[in-house]
């Protein structure tokens, strides 16, 4: 039980013992819902209390799930089915009180003056994620899923509870919209 | 429309480092730890609900809670402070040396390990005893190697004090604690006069007795430090011992002939 524990065969595991598979759980997921949750909601300490609370979520879930429900369960779709409503239920918050700057606290560059090509590097990045962070919700949340976290289509669709279709149509929408933004901007 | 994908992709961070230890400690699946002071300066205590399970030197928690997420597959993550009543029982054991009595979880180990080490936190501190002794007192005679091997491998050192435990003639072996030095450092603190032990030890004197009690003890037991000079008798078996009408304390419990 030490070593790792490849996603085909954790449901399973879960299955079996709950308690001793949850940290492996985290382990392979965290960085993709931390990444997803940083980009839908635009700040670093919004995604890791969405992180936390959507494992917490699915630990807790867990325990009322009979064995054979586990060993079914596409555990990072089904993870990310709290972690996107988390994150939907905060960006609805956050535009009705907002706080602050939505990408402000979202850098994650090095204050300290580095190479000029790498600080050129993060800007670039947070430009583009601002322009994410304005897109409407339905675009945003496919975009960042499909292409943020490269979930293929059919996890997005199951994460968001809509049509593969849709999520698809949304992804198009949202690119087009990133591009005109990216361009008007030159 | 090509180009936004890829840098879409470049917008991936990792997790905070604390993140994935937080999530699991609050499902309360993780172990937990604090520091402590001790007469090796600032270590690391980890417990689970049992007692103590691991301690090491302060000198890197990053690579502490790596080492025990491979020897536990539990993650670890700093307490405010130990429970108390464990807090005392821990300080009891690094400030005064008195490990008797310490909860410590060695659920982990190896029935003869957990034997071994049980017993060495029976050594008063300041004391000493050979590996025979602990192989003969685990009902193992013998095994003075895997003793050692047992004792090495401490994964609680301080807490339980595998520094009392040293080679019979009177060299005090590996410490893995910090250096090897270490382990003459931490006794000479707790009031071993050490040079005089290893005096004695050069010469291959195994036992002190007293000839107004008729006993025999190990040379740092308490009550063969209370032997006066004139009537302090000096062996180097047990053998001898009993054929000269001296019985084994029954405190330190020297080998019986």
């Amino acid at each position: 039980m030490r070593h790792r524990i490849g996603m085909e065969a954790l449901p399973a595991v879960l299955a079996a013992d709950r308690d001793a598979a949850f940290p492996y759980l985290v382990r392979a997921l965290i960085d993709g819902i931390y990444s997803g949750a940083l980009r839908l909601t635009g700040s670093g300490a919004d995604a890791e209390d969405i992180t936390q609370e959507a494992f917490l979520r699915a630990y807790r879930a867990l325990g009322t799930y009979p064995a054979e429900r586990i060993r079914e369960l596409r555990l990072r779709e089904w993870v990310w089915v709290i972690a996107a409503n988390l994150c939907r239920n905060q960006a609805r918050s956050r535009q009705r009180h907002p706080v602050e700057a939505l990408s402000a606290d979202a850098r994650v560059a090095d204050p300290a003056p580095g190479p000029e090509a790498l600080a050129l590097a993060f800007d670039y990045d947070e430009v583009l994620a601002s322009h994410l962070a304005r897109l409407p919700w339905a675009q945003r949340s496919a975009v960042v899923l499909r292409h943020v976290t490269g979930l293929p289509y059919a996890e997005v669709a199951a994460a968001l509870g809509r049509p593969e279709g849709t999520v698809k149509a949304d992804v198009h929408r949202g690119l087009q919209q990133l591009r005109a933004a990216l361009e008007e901007e030159r | 429309m090509i180009g936004i994908p890829a840098r879409l992709a470049a917008l991936r961070r990792p997790a905070p480092a604390h993140l994935a230890p937080e999530v699991i400690a609050r499902t309360g699946l993780a172990d937990r730890y604090a520091t402590r002071p001790s007469p090796l300066g600032p270590v690391l205590v980890a417990f689970t609900s049992r007692g103590v399970s691991l301690v090491d030197l302060a000198t890197d928690p990053a690579q502490f809670a790596a080492a025990y997420r491979e020897r536990f597959g539990r993650e670890v993550v700093p307490a405010e402070a130990l429970p108390p009543r464990l807090a005392a029982a821990v300080d009891r054991a690094l400030a005064e040396g008195r490990t008797r009595g310490v909860p410590v979880d060695l659920a982990e180990l190896s029935e003869f390990q957990a034997a071994v080490l049980h017993l060495a936190a029976e050594i008063p501190a300041g004391e000493v005893r050979p590996y025979g002794w602990v192989a003969r007192e685990i009902g193992r005679p013998g095994s003075d190697r895997a003793v050692g091997n047992a004792l090495a491998t401490n994964p609680v050192p301080l807490v339980v004090p595998c520094h009392r435990v040293v080679r019979a003639d009177g060299h005090f072996g590996r410490y893995s604690l910090g250096a090897d030095a270490n382990k003459r450092l931490l006794l000479a603190a707790e009031g071993l006069a050490v040079e005089e032990y290893e005096a004695l030890a050069a010469r291959g004197v195994r036992y002190l007795a007293s000839d107004t009690t008729g006993i025999y003890c190990h040379p740092t037991c308490r009550h063969a430090r209370r032997i006066t000079a004139q009537h302090r008798v000096e062996f180097r078996d047990e053998r001898v011992a009993a054929q000269a009408g001296f019985r084994p304390c029954r405190d330190c419990r020297p080998m019986a002939a």
